[in-house]
């Protein structure tokens, strides 16, 4: 079996080792210096455990890494050896062995990406089926105490988590972990887009940075399973906002939760460093800032905001860690610490990590409306501009999560302004986007159904804003379904849909293969359509005053026909998304050929064959027009072909790690 | 040019009816309180503010869809046309004004909501896992003539009508908050003492039996934090209050019921042998209970007593330590506990 020598293989089991050995290691020293390793009082005993593990757990992280082999040249550096600069892959090793090692290719790092935020996006979307399922109706029932679930998979979570199974405590885990691996998920899969697209959009050869290119997808990975382990360490009912003081009196899951995340916080920040440094060193020649792709531009403001953000979640996530693991009392308001601190740290990062998850899919909108409408993009500059207005605006209006939360009532005012505000970049974007589609020459194969669709969602979670931007409704509306309903919207139309737009375009450029189409416009129907139903199902019951975070409600409301509706189409969209899995798998093996320039795009990476060659373009090509002159004769994007002797900078800068 | 005029003509028409379908749908509770009209006429703002731009944008695109689609045999491009920047600036500065203009109706519909009245009632509210407890202050006179203030204790939310009410909002143990979808408003219950203190301003205007919940996910039975408020007219609120302040008058094991009512025990200790959170009560008292140590003991008075003032002390087989609170030798009066437990012994 060669899957055993696999980066992923041994780093999994360095990773298992090192958690013992962290473990034996803190009882040894507690041992030693006679502290004890067990107690009859059930709070301390929950105490002693978490200094026990969380060492381990972490020291697993870092052995996870060791193991599969992202820090080797960094480790021989650090020792003052030399290390060949030569990274392309072992041609004896088989292709497939690529996705599974270490690899410093930037598409196979895109895939790899891609690929592990589909599966966490199967994860996080079956832990919705799940308490879907137990909210089809009022009255615990799915999940009650003696129901076939308890009898299938609570009692091996009983076992596991050594805690008395509770189905409250279950949906709250379940609801929690749904929230927080679907952010994994997204930020995973805005990793596969900036990776597999910048360099090919840019012509670069390769990300300016392929070693900590490899390393931010890597840590990714004990990341993502020390957050989906929390499911088996007692669980954490908070909500993935994951507010003290109820955090610090959560499971040891909780812990789990916040490691996870914070590593993939790592995964963010270098990601973003390199997603900068490429875009404003390697472009090719004549590539002017404002001749880059459209995409790109998404892509820079989105790096901008989690290099500069992302250290927020990690603090706040630290402070909780400290508070349980040694008793500082940074949230306790008894020995003068401050629960609403945290929220505002939370907050700073989370939500304009909100732009972070929908930038990309914007982007991805702004990039394939003109090639099918056959037409320049509207006012491109406004596009472009309106992206970093956004992740600048982005930056001043967290505290409008906390309009009820006891903060300084006055201090409500100018982040209710600067709420409102973000209405005006997105509105140039919509704009524009309608501009582009005036008079063009439209045609709907699955990229463009799901970018259409996109628009319209994203456009219902636009207008469904304001309403929680002013604050008086917001009192009303806050904790209630239309949240839900309202960042649902903004998810699935800035991310979610453009994410599918984007792999089922570029699908033929990854696989050199054609997806089905048939089953491509399936997806796209079952999903719109259910969609919608779901989410205005959750404006009104939210609307009612429904709560959100509740594993019941009660029947005299009158919600249950609402609700069993929204857990059928909820299903509808499983469902589709597996479809698409299957079209996906199917077509990556046995679809047609796709020969040449399948869209008839002007962007350089259709000029080149499929799937793309190692290191991209065999010969920097140069940039002679606009990337959108559609409808204007003889008007080259880019000159695949230019004299030699002219070499882009980009050859300079790369490998200057 | 006739393009624009038929679009322009399909957004009206599309913002009407979205707008009067908006507007008069059943989409919001009850308005059952003089807040809940302000913040209903800012729905009411926003929901042609909504019906307009969602007409506005979703109309041009399906319009575009149907009519520059490419047809059969069709070849070529679309127009060549890259932008406008006099477009740009209007859809710039047009909802810049529009955003700031309700930023500003945002902030004095805020004023509205939150205006005092200086003749309101004072509530105490008190929230723990997964319990609300309402405190009032009652002048009572003693048998001396004087008169004093003394704290009548509720799990009812009893509010007169027509009359601002002013709750002082206390956790303690995690955030919680107060949410009557009637009223429309919404408080976080906080943490810490004096300093932590919320307050939130209703006058109720309906009356009637509403439900307070927790709205912000508070732990396991986050969903179950509950209780009932009772807006009555003045005089039934003053009747009230005053049957209240006296002392309980009642059999011992029907105060301790009083007591189990207010205090919230009844929350996590079910009284029909169905286990909630807690173990239940009916048929506790002699049974013999199995500790989470592999002892077992008889539930006698001195068992009862020290699981009321000490939970921690001996769990129970099955159930998690740490879930009820452990400060009821201070909330509670030893009358008030010996009729707790005397309500426990009825229960066989």
């Amino acid at each position: 079996m060669r899957f055993f020598s696999t980066g992923l293989f041994r780093g999994l089991v360095a990773q298992i080792l090192a958690t013992f050995v962290g473990m034996a290691f803190v009882m040894a020293v507690r041992v030693i210096i006679g502290l004890p390793l067990s107690s009859p009082d059930p709070e301390i005993q929950k105490h002693i455990t978490e200094v026990i593990v969380i060492p381990g757990v972490i020291l697993g992280a870092i052995a996870f890494m060791v193991g599969v082999g992202v820090l080797n040249d960094w480790i021989k550096w650090a020792r003052g050896k030399q290390t060949s600069d030569n990274l392309e892959p072992d041609p004896a090793k088989p292709n497939w062995m690529r996705y599974f090692s270490v690899d410093y290719d930037h598409k196979v790092i895109g895939i790899q990406y891609g690929v592990t935020s589909l599966l966490l996006l199967g994860i996080g979307g079956s832990l919705a089926m799940l308490f879907r399922t137990e909210l089809a109706s009022s009255g615990i029932s799915f999940l009650s105490n003696g129901s076939i679930f308890e009898t299938i998979l609570g009692k091996p979570w009983e076992v596991l988590a050594g805690t008395q199974y509770s189905p409250e405590h279950l949906f709250n885990t379940m609801m929690s972990l749904h929230g927080i691996v679907m952010i994994a998920s997204i930020l995973l899969g805005v990793g596969a887009l900036s990776n597999y697209l910048v360099p090919l959009l840019i012509g670069a050869r390769d990300m300016a940075f392929p070693r900590l290119n490899s390393f931010a997808f890597w840590i990714n990975v004990p990341g993502a399973l020390i957050l989906v382990s929390s499911l088996f360490f007692g669980g954490f009912d908070t909500g993935w906002v994951g507010y003290p003081p109820l955090s610090l009196r959560a499971p040891l899951g909780m812990q789990m939760f916040l490691i996870g995340v914070y590593l993939v916080g790592l995964s963010s920040i270098s990601g973003a460093i390199n997603v900068i440094v490429t875009i404003f060193t390697m472009r090719a020649k004549g590539m002017t800032m404002f001749k880059m792709p459209i995409f790109v531009w998404a892509a820079l403001a989105t790096a901008f905001i989690q290099f500069t953000a992302t250290q927020l979640i990690g603090l706040s996530f630290q402070l909780v860690m400290l508070e349980r693991l040694l008793g500082m009392k940074f949230f306790d308001a008894t020995a003068g610490g401050d629960p609403i601190l945290y929220q505002h740290l939370f907050w700073f990062y989370s939500h304009p990590a909100v732009y972070v998850f929908i930038l990309p899919g914007l982007g991805i909108i702004s990039e394939l409306l003109p090639v099918f409408s056959r037409k320049p993009l509207f006012g491109y500059k406004w596009v472009a501009f309106s992206s970093l207005g956004i992740a600048l605006v982005g930056f001043f209006v967290w505290a409008h999560h906390m309009f009820a939360s006891g903060m300084s009532p006055y201090l409500r005012l100018p982040f209710m302004y600067a709420t409102l505000l973000v209405a005006v970049p997105t509105g140039v974007k919509f704009f524009s986007w309608v501009g582009t589609l005036w008079e063009a020459k439209l045609t709907f194969p699955t990229p463009m159904l799901f970018v259409l669709g996109s628009i319209v969602i994203f456009l219902l979670g636009g207008v469904t804003g304001p309403p929680l931007g002013t604050i008086a409704t917001d009192l009303h509306l806050h904790d209630t379904y239309f949240v839900v309903g309202h960042f649902h919207n903004t998810m699935f139309g800035g991310y979610i849909f453009p994410f599918f737009a984007a792999i089922y375009y570029w699908f033929p450029k990854i696989t050199g293969r054609m997806y089905n189409e048939k089953l491509g416009k399936l997806h796209f129907w079952m999903m719109w359509i259910a969609f919608m139903v779901l989410t205005l199902g959750m404006f009104y019951v939210g609307l009612l005053g429904m709560r959100r975070r509740v594993v019941d409600y009660d029947a005299d409301l009158g919600f249950d026909p609402t609700h069993l509706i929204m857990t059928i189409a909820g299903f509808v969209i499983f469902f589709s998304v597996v479809i698409s899995i299957y079209n996906l798998v199917r077509s990556a093996r046995r679809g047609a050929e796709a020969k040449g320039n399948v869209w008839n795009s002007r962007s350089p990476e259709w000029q080149i064959p499929s799937p793309a060659p190692l290191h991209n373009y065999a010969q920097p090509f140069e940039v002679v027009g606009e990337p959108y002159d559609y409808g204007l004769a003889d008007s080259p994007y880019v000159n695949m072909a230019p004299t030699p002797g002219t070499a882009p900078r980009s050859s300079a800068a790369h490998g200057a790690e | 040019m006739i393009h624009f005029i038929i679009v322009s003509v399909l957004v009206v028409i599309s913002t009407v009816l979205l707008g009067l379908f908006l507007t008069n749908a059943p989409i919001l509770p009850t308005q059952a309180s003089v807040q809940a009209e302000t913040v209903d006429w800012l729905f009411g703002v926003h929901w042609w503010f909504i019906a307009f731009f969602f007409s506005l944008i979703v109309v041009f695109m399906l319009y575009s869809v149907v009519v520059f689609r490419r047809r059969k045999g069709e070849r070529g491009d679309g127009k060549y046309i890259t932008g406008s920047h006099r477009l740009e600036i209007v859809w710039t500065i047009v909802p810049i004004a529009i955003v700031l203009w309700m930023a500003v109706i945002g902030a004095s519909t805020l004023a509205d909501v939150e205006r005092r009245d200086p003749q309101a009632i004072t509530v105490d509210v008190f929230a723990s896992q997964w319990v609300w407890r309402f405190e009032y202050e009652v002048p009572v006179q003693n048998e001396a003539g004087e008169t004093f203030l003394t704290a009548i204790t509720s799990d009812t939310l009893y509010l007169p009508n027509n009359r601002q009410v002013v709750l002082r909002l206390h956790s303690e143990d995690v955030i919680h908050s107060f949410f009557v979808p009637e009223f429309r408003v919404k408080q976080d219950v906080l943490p810490g003492g004096e300093a932590f203190v919320r307050e939130l301003r209703i006058t109720p205007k309906q009356e009637g039996t509403f439900k307070v919940r927790c709205a912000e996910i508070c732990g396991q039975l986050h969903y179950a934090m509950q209780a009932s408020v009772s807006v009555v007219p003045q005089v039934e609120f003053d009747a009230w209050l005053l049957e209240q302040s006296g002392e309980c008058n009642l059999g011992e094991p029907e105060c301790g019921q009083r007591w189990a009512q207010t205090y919230g025990c009844l929350a996590c200790h079910s009284l029909t042998g169905e286990t909630v959170v807690g173990p239940t009560w009916l048929g506790l008292f002699g049974s013999q209970v199995e500790l989470t140590d592999g002892s077992s003991v008889t539930a006698d008075e001195a068992y009862l007593h020290s699981s009321i003032v000490d939970p921690n002390a001996q769990i129970v087989a099955g159930f998690q330590a740490g879930v009820m609170p452990q400060d009821f030798a201070t909330k509670l009066t030893e009358d008030q506990i010996r009729q707790i437990i005397a309500f426990i012994m009825s229960l066989q």
